[in-house]
């Protein structure tokens, strides 16, 4: 009797582990066939005319050269606002803060924004950037709706790497005669850099794909030039995209792959050089 | 010097410290203006017209329930699929995975997050839908139920990352205890260490839930845009519109201060208040299970 | 109570009994913990540092720390040496090497590092980055230097490095150490305080202290029958 019930027992495990197995594998093999796929039949549309022309002929010809740079812009615009807010933020929170309810507020607010819906996002961006302020529909208002939707990545991923940093560096640092804001400019933000670096690749990575938000705040169907300055409304590859695939007739399947390629490497180089950092890091740490 | 060194010392501490406050105000900001531009609504379009089932704007039909009943019932199918797969999917990483699969699938979990929503409505289309429409024989393949696929492919890196955190921070002693008592491993898994990271699992099944029903280029790509009610088990299986894709939709056309336009930061409103709600659940259930640990182990 | 001068003071007792707290509190490093219940005054050169209006940083720089685990910053250990003085203004060349020099001369490790200065310091021995975390409190030219339990993760042999190390610093230096046994409070201590659950039960000179003590507790400890 006993020898059945452990032999049922261990059968129930085989049964119950391999269907767990099953569960991660069909999880994890449409990623990695939608990204073979998609590297598959767009990588026969790349060609030097493509990724350093203009779209003509109603976007069915041409090259996405305007919608790489307008993604490279909003992506450095998004940077310029949201990794300095963000760290400083995340400073803020890993070395001043006092545990109260000032503090619980701040962290629920930063929840909140992870949380709230990118079109709503771009309603904000709608209301306050181009309207309010009077922005106009700009690579400046797009960029600055991306920024608030990246900030708690931003703020979270960094705060975890700070507060990573033994607290004996900072008494040490401390009881020498440094400032706080010494102790962390000459130290902790130097031995925390590989994990903010990590949270801000991983943050600008998600901007960079996001189409909601830009929707009405600074991306443009077509242009027939470059943007000249911030106040420009911009193409950008996630909104190419849906455009091509969505409300263009007849558009050749092969220009709509090529694009969806671009948009993934832009993603995907981000997110390896984000993975490689931390690897690397964690592999070189003394602490 | 020493002045020169204490001023600049304030002065960056205070510049740190609104930074931080920062956060608070861009959520009031966001609130402030979705109310200013969502509130008139309510003195524009009465509200039984605003819960009817009509939502045909151009004849000001603002009937919202299709587009609350299309939200639902699309994040109620991703939830189905995202919570199985992704609770399954970080007790295989956590619990039974060797470590160098583990390694591998972390960062491709991860990277699914990243993936951007546009692209997989692409293939939505491109691929997923006709193939849909042709295996279940439907008139189109662009309905709730692809929608709610693709969704749950979008949730579950949330659903995975948060769930294998709680999984990871039960402490091991727990796992050892149980398998000195003669449970197996499986056993464990079950009686033991999900019990003890149910808080942290719930949280990562509420934030999936938020992600799902806040995603926009997606479900607007797939879902066939069908402002119609629905509440049938069949509705799964018909085109749908969610309140998202109708935003992003139709916002672009409205001219800024008509009545369309505040409707639609009135759903915007909606959305914003569902996914608060949302997150402050997912995150007192945090706070709620560490106080308890602290009681316990004071 | 007052502390001499160029001597080494040893702060002893049972753990709990209050030598860190009060370690911390002669260069206001409570500061760092939430917790504030400091009553009473601490002067050091006739001022009242734990005044609100006192200059912490002046003061830390005045009275240096030695942790119990050896923290070398992740730096360099020429860079160990000089973070202090460079934060305190001193850019000078000359000086910051002059100072590196001295101070690992008399933490009497200079012999052992004089070659490896721009390596890291994490790459040291933990004896080794004590004294190298000494010589860095020693390049500030403090009045006063706390040791709280140095050689509490270390071996014997670098134990005794430490100690000969602290009998040519008390020449120019006050030195507070907080012992890790009665056995070093007694082969370095020219004067002693006795703490015991936060009460300070008897302070003298260290040889009469340690061989006829006046109070019964302090003879009871001493002689290990608790502790």
């Amino acid at each position: 009797m006993m020898k059945f019930l452990a032999q049922n027992r261990h059968t129930v495990q085989r049964l119950g582990f391999s269907a767990i197995t099953l569960m991660a594998v069909v999880t994890v093999l449409p990623i990695v066939g939608t990204i073979l796929f998609i590297l598959f039949k767009g990588g026969s549309a790349i060609s030097v005319e493509f990724l350093t022309g203009f779209p003509h002929d109603g976007m069915r010809a041409g090259g996405i050269l305007p919608a790489i740079i307008g993604t490279l812009y909003l992506t450095i615009g998004t940077a310029i606002f949201s990794v300095p807010l963000g760290i400083a933020a995340a400073i803020y929170l890993a070395e001043y803060a006092k545990d109260n309810q000032w503090t619980r507020l701040i962290r629920i607010a930063i929840i909140n924004l992870a949380g709230i819906p990118s079109v709503v996002y771009g309603l904000f961006g709608l209301g306050l950037f181009v309207l309010f302020l009077q922005f106009g529909t700009s690579i400046l208002a797009a960029s600055l709706t991306l920024s608030i939707m990246t900030l708690p990545v931003i703020i979270s991923t960094s705060e975890e790497a700070l507060r990573a940093v033994p607290q004996a560096f900072r008494t040490v640092s401390i009881s020498l005669g440094a400032t706080r804001w010494q102790t962390i400019s000459r130290i902790i933000l130097k031995e925390a850099l590989p994990g903010i670096l990590t949270g801000v690749i991983l943050g600008l990575e998600r901007a960079a794909g996001e189409t909601a938000p830009i929707l009405f705040t600074g991306a443009a169907f077509f242009l027939p030039r470059l943007p000249q300055s911030p106040f420009d409304a911009t193409m950008a590859l996630p909104y190419h995209l849906f455009v091509i695939s969505t409300q263009v007739p007849e558009m050749p399947i092969q220009i709509q792959y090529g694009t969806a390629l671009v948009l993934l490497v832009f993603v995907l180089t981000m997110n390896v050089i984000a993975t490689v950092i931390r690897s690397r890091a964690r592999a070189r740490r003394q602490w | 010097m020493e002045k020169s060194l204490s001023w600049r010392e304030f002065i960056i501490t205070r510049l740190i410290q609104s930074s931080g406050y920062s956060a608070i105000l861009f959520v009031a900001l966001i609130f402030f203006f979705l109310l200013r531009e969502g509130l008139p609504t309510l003195g524009e379009v009465d509200a039984s017209s605003l819960l009817n089932i009509r939502w045909y704007p151009i004849e000001n039909y603002f009937g919202i329930l299709p587009l609350i009943t299309g939200s639902l019932i699309v994040t109620l199918g991703a939830t189905l699929i995202a919570v199985p797969f992704g609770i399954g999917t970080a007790v295989y990483i956590s619990e039974i995975a060797p470590r160098w699969v583990r390694e591998i699938l972390k960062p491709l979990v991860e990277l699914l997050g990243g993936l951007p929503s546009v692209v997989l409505g692409f293939l939505g289309i491109l691929v997923l839908s006709p193939f849909l429409r042709v295996f279940l024989n439907l008139p189109t393949g662009l309905t709730a139920f692809t929608g709610s696929l693709l969704l749950g492919g979008i949730a579950v890196p949330t659903v995975v990352s948060v769930a294998e955190d709680a999984l990871d921070s039960v402490p091991r002693a727990y796992r050892e205890g149980a398998w000195a008592l003669g449970a197996t491993k499986w056993q464990t898994i079950w009686r033991v260490t999900l019990p003890a990271a149910k808080s942290g699992v719930l949280t990562a099944v509420m934030l999936g839930i938020g992600r799902a029903i806040g995603e926009t280029m997606t479900v607007m790509m797939v879902t066939g845009n069908a402002p119609v009610l629905a509440v049938k088990l069949g509705s799964l299986f018909s085109p749908v519109r969610t309140m998202t894709a109708t935003i992003a939709a139709e916002m672009g056309e409205v001219a800024n201060g008509s009545t369309h336009y505040h409707v639609l930061f009135f759903i915007g409103m909606v959305l914003f208040i569902i996914s608060l709600v949302v997150n402050v659940i997912a995150s007192s259930v945090v706070f709620r299970a560490k106080k308890r640990a602290e009681r316990i182990l004071s | 109570m007052g502390i001499r001068q160029n001597a080494v003071t040893v702060l002893f007792g049972p753990a709990g009994g209050g030598k860190s707290t009060l370690l911390r509190c002669l260069n206001r490093l409570n500061d760092l913990t939430e917790i504030k219940a400091s009553s009473g005054r601490i002067l050091i050169d006739g001022e009242n540092i734990l005044d609100p209006k006192t200059d912490v940083i002046a003061l830390r720089r005045k009275v240096g720390m030695v942790f119990a685990r050896p923290v070398p910053l992740p730096m360099s250990i020429r860079q160990n040496l000089t973070y202090a003085l460079e934060l305190a203004g001193e850019k000078r060349k000359s000086k910051l090497d002059e100072a590196v020099e001295r101070s690992l001369k008399l933490a009497a490790i200079w012999d052992e590092v004089k070659d490896r200065l721009d390596e890291p310091a994490i790459a040291l021995s933990g004896g080794q980055q004590q004294r190298v975390c000494l010589a860095r409190v020693i390049a500030l030219q403090p009045e006063v230097i706390l040791l709280d339990e140095p050689t509490s993760g270390l071996d014997p042999i670098s134990t005794g490095k430490v100690e000969a190390a602290l009998l040519e610093l008390k020449k120019e230096y006050t030195v507070i150490l907080v012992p890790h046994s009665v056995q070093q409070a007694a082969r370095t201590a020219d004067y002693a305080a006795f703490f015991l659950t936060g009460e300070l039960i008897e302070y003298g000179e260290g040889k009469s202290l340690f061989t006829v003590p006046k109070q019964k507790k302090t003879e009871d400890y001493i002689m290990g029958r608790f502790g």
